[in-house]
């Protein structure tokens, strides 16, 4: 096999408006293999669009050019519809935003994990009942039995969402994109969900797309981190390394961090 | 930035422009309103004067529409049939959705128990039956497009409670009547100039809405002979008459048929630009 | 002699629903908070700090039990009156929810200004803009022309108005960006140590816990479980947790 992730060169996505033709992303390049990358920007800087991209999300009239996008050796600039749909969820999977509200409250958990396998092609009903049980457990939930038969209602909420990352992870993606996957959630449960994330991406070899605003929460689990900025790459550097960054900017990213250790004294801020 | 700022220097006048729909119903609307103002300027003949001697002629130079089984000139029947169809629609405008917005408010702002009463009865009044209710108003009070038309007006302004309510209630629960209460901004102000704002474009295009229903409803009690007195002219007993000739002078019928037909249509596009306009994501 | 605190409560109750389905968000909370300290309410999402923080507003009158705001008492069931009103004001979390949308910005200042008998009004809406770092031409546009910094910095302004002792802060920089909110919070400690107010926190971020408050009490399950003082914060919150 030629290349392994997904690599991306010199990435270009414009939208249209009023004036013409607006580049959201520009020349963007970088790839994930395993492990877990994170694109951190403001609003505003393209990480988003970018994410939605990498699943081919982005609205109809975007137009994406690149000299290489792809996953696994596949291009993915000029899929059909229809070829995006067996990409995505099997190769590459989308985390929700808020996981409380991505489940279907009226089937049962057992149900929406097993679908996802469905889909993709595991036929035998007890197989995919066996692959679903082993996913919960694998997820925490060592009572998988009873969660299996149960509704989103009848759990709480904590529980709820890892069912949800069971039913994402169960079809084995071999990249996961996490766009903002914590915004919704308090500081507690968004560490639980990243440290389950981060530990599924070791176990199963997955790779992890992280998209984030949050700069302090990206830094405990990502290895990369890409820094953007007005739909560049101002910088990619190993998480250990944002203490000594290169790029002003990132520098007043990561020291804008309010903290214990910054009580009292006034927080660097970026002159526009 | 200057994206946003050329959007919103757009005047007014230009923006509606853009809209032909909204154009065209304004116009029919407007020439209605002039021509129902100055029926006896305009219309060419008394609409009240019968010639048997020229009845049910068809239209000629004199005659531009023909004549009716009376011999009375058809188009001028037609032009002061406006007044009793814009009657009944300024009624509407000016008592029923006002009071239904205002009962929503209320019931949306205070909450507990005044919402639970308040919309109790709106909601009782709401599972009248309109058409029924006209006909009971009628027989109790007798014919006539006031008696129909209050019927009909009196069961529309639930519609308007419960919009407002909703859109109160939405308001309640987000921050800013909150941030407002606290700076001591008193709760008439609130309502009057905070909450009356947000519920009123609603309002407006449910009204433009309603009208075209209620001419069309207005017409139906008029052909059912529960409108306005026999010589009186108004469209839909216009219709009826014409009925009983419709095989052989068509355009009698046809006429009044068309006004009533082009009037609803006149509202119902100025309800669609309105809503057009009025959405914020067009802004 | 101690000083008289800004905030006392003492086994406070809120719960909300009816008799039959009762949900008890706050349970026998008590707290203290020093005049001129920023004080935090820490805790996970329906924890009940917002529902504490919103029956200190005076926004929700439906608690049990005893609450003094500068010494004197407030009652259940009744909204903050006379003195105490204009003394305690609030920042809320989403400052495109706090804002009249079909108003300028102008108005919005304006509105209260006036209604605290200012009489150069365009002259006052221009100072409290500038007193948060805003130029005097936001006065003429709508919330929806304004970035989330900006419009945060606006409801701040807003709530200066009637000059309050105590402003409640409820997640103020948590829809913001990092570079915003640092911009926000270097507001906040300026506009504090200008005027020597006393701040009421709620957040759940320990960043900003930590950044911000003299002393802090974690909440869980309605319930205040931890008091800490500032080195309890430090130890706490310390680099990474």
């Amino acid at each position: 096999m030629a290349e392994h992730g997904l690599n991306i060169r010199n990435l270009t996505i414009t939208a249209p408006s009023a004036s013409g033709e607006i580049g959201i992303v520009h020349n963007l390049s970088f790839s994930v293999g395993r492990g877990i990358v994170a694109l951190v920007g403001e609003s505003g800087s393209g990480k988003s669009t970018t994410a939605r991209a990498v699943l081919g999300l982005n609205p109809e009239q975007f137009r994406v050019t690149a000299d290489r996008f792809s996953f696994d050796g596949e291009d993915l600039l000029d899929l059909s519809e229809k070829r995006w749909r067996s990409v995505r969820g099997r190769m590459i999977a989308l985390m929700p935003q808020d996981p409380k509200t991505a489940l279907n409250p009226s089937h049962t958990i057992g149900r929406q994990v097993e679908e996802t396998l469905l889909l993709h092609g595991t036929s035998s009903r007890s197989d995919r009942r066996l692959q679903a049980l082993d996913m919960l457990r694998r997820v925490g939930l060592t009572d998988a039995e009873r969660v299996h038969a149960s509704y989103p209602a009848q759990m709480s909420g904590g529980m709820a969402q890892r069912a949800m990352i069971a039913a994402m992870l169960v079809s084995r993606p071999k990249l996961l994109v996490a766009d903002e996957p914590t915004s919704a959630l308090d500081r507690e449960a968004q560490a639980v969900v990243l440290s389950l994330l981060s530990e599924f991406s070791r176990d199963l070899g997955m790779g992890l797309l992280l998209i984030s605003h949050d700069l302090a929460l990206v830094s405990r689990f990502a290895e990369r981190v890409i820094v953007m900025r007005a739909g560049r790459i101002e910088e990619e550097l190993a998480a250990t390394a944002l203490d000594d960054a290169r790029s002003t900017y990132t520098q007043s990213l990561w020291r804008a961090r309010p903290s214990a250790e910054t009580y009292g004294q006034r927080l660097p801020v970026m002159d526009e | 930035m200057s994206a946003v700022s050329s959007l919103t220097q757009h005047s007014p006048v230009r923006r509606l422009l853009r809209k032909p729909a909204l154009v065209i119903g304004t116009a029919i609307v407007a020439i209605t309103v002039v021509v129902a103002l100055f029926a006896p300027v305009i219309a060419p003949f008394d609409p009240y004067a019968q010639d048997t001697a020229i009845r049910l002629m068809p239209p000629d130079a004199i005659h531009w529409l023909g004549t009716d089984a009376f011999g009375r000139d058809l188009l001028s029947r037609l032009l002061y049939g406006t007044r009793p169809t814009l009657l009944l629609v300024l009624l509407v405008i000016v008592f029923m959705a006002p009071a239904g917005v205002v009962i929503g408010i209320v019931a949306g702002y205070f909450g507990g128990i005044t919402e639970r009463v308040l919309m109790r009865v709106t909601d009782v009044v709401m599972s009248f039956p309109r058409l029924l209710l006209a006909f009971a108003f009628v027989s109790l009070l007798g014919a006539g497009i006031f008696n129909g038309g209050l019927a009909l007006a009196l069961t529309l302004w639930p519609a308007y409670a419960r919009q407002a309510r909703t859109e109160t209630a939405r308001m309640r629960a987000s921050d800013y009547l909150a941030a407002s209460e606290m700076l001591g901004i008193p709760g008439w102000r609130l309502l009057l100039f905070h909450v009356l704002p947000m519920v009123l474009p609603s309002a407006t295009v449910r009204v433009a809405l309603d009208l075209s229903g209620i001419i069309i409803a207005a017409a139906g009690l008029g052909f059912l002979g529960l409108g306005v007195k026999p010589p009186a002219a108004e469209w839909g007993s216009m219709v009826a008459e014409g009925t009983q000739v419709v095989f052989d002078q068509w355009w009698i019928a046809a006429a009044p048929g068309a006004a009533i037909f082009i009037l609803s249509l006149g509202f119902n596009l100025v309800a669609d630009g309105l809503r057009d306009l009025m959405d914020p994501r067009h802004g | 002699m101690t000083r008289t605190p800004a905030v006392e409560i003492n086994g406070l109750n809120v719960s909300f629903g009816g008799t039959d389905k009762r949900f008890t968000a706050v349970r026998d909370a008590s707290l203290r908070v020093e005049e001129g300290k920023t004080f935090g309410l820490i805790g996970p999402s329906g924890c009940g700090k917002t529902t504490v923080l919103r029956a200190l507003a005076g926004l929700n009158t439906r608690w049990h039990g005893s609450m003094r705001l500068f010494g004197e008492p407030v009652q259940p069931g009744q909204k903050l009156s006379g003195n105490i009103r204009s003394r305690v004001q609030m920042v809320f979390q989403d400052p495109y929810a706090s804002l009249h949308p079909r108003h300028k910005i102008g108005r919005s200042l304006g509105e209260p200004l006036a209604i605290h008998g200012a009489s150069d009004i365009d002259g006052e809406v221009i100072a409290a803009l500038a007193q948060v770092g805003l130029t005097p031409d936001m006065a003429g546009r709508y919330p929806h022309q304004l970035s989330g910094g900006q419009r945060q910095r606006v409801a701040i302004a807003r709530a200066l108005i009637p000059r309050p002792d105590l402003l409640l802060l409820d997640e103020p920089t948590s829809a913001l960006d990092v570079s915003v909110q640092a911009g926000i919070l270097n507001l906040l400690s300026d506009l504090k140590q200008q005027r020597g107010m006393t701040f009421v926190l709620v957040s759940h971020d320990p960043g900003v816990v930590g950044h911000m408050c003299d002393e802090a009490a974690v909440m869980a399950a309605g319930e205040v479980v931890a008091r800490l003082d500032r080195d309890g914060i430090d130890a706490r919150y310390a680099a990474g947790t």
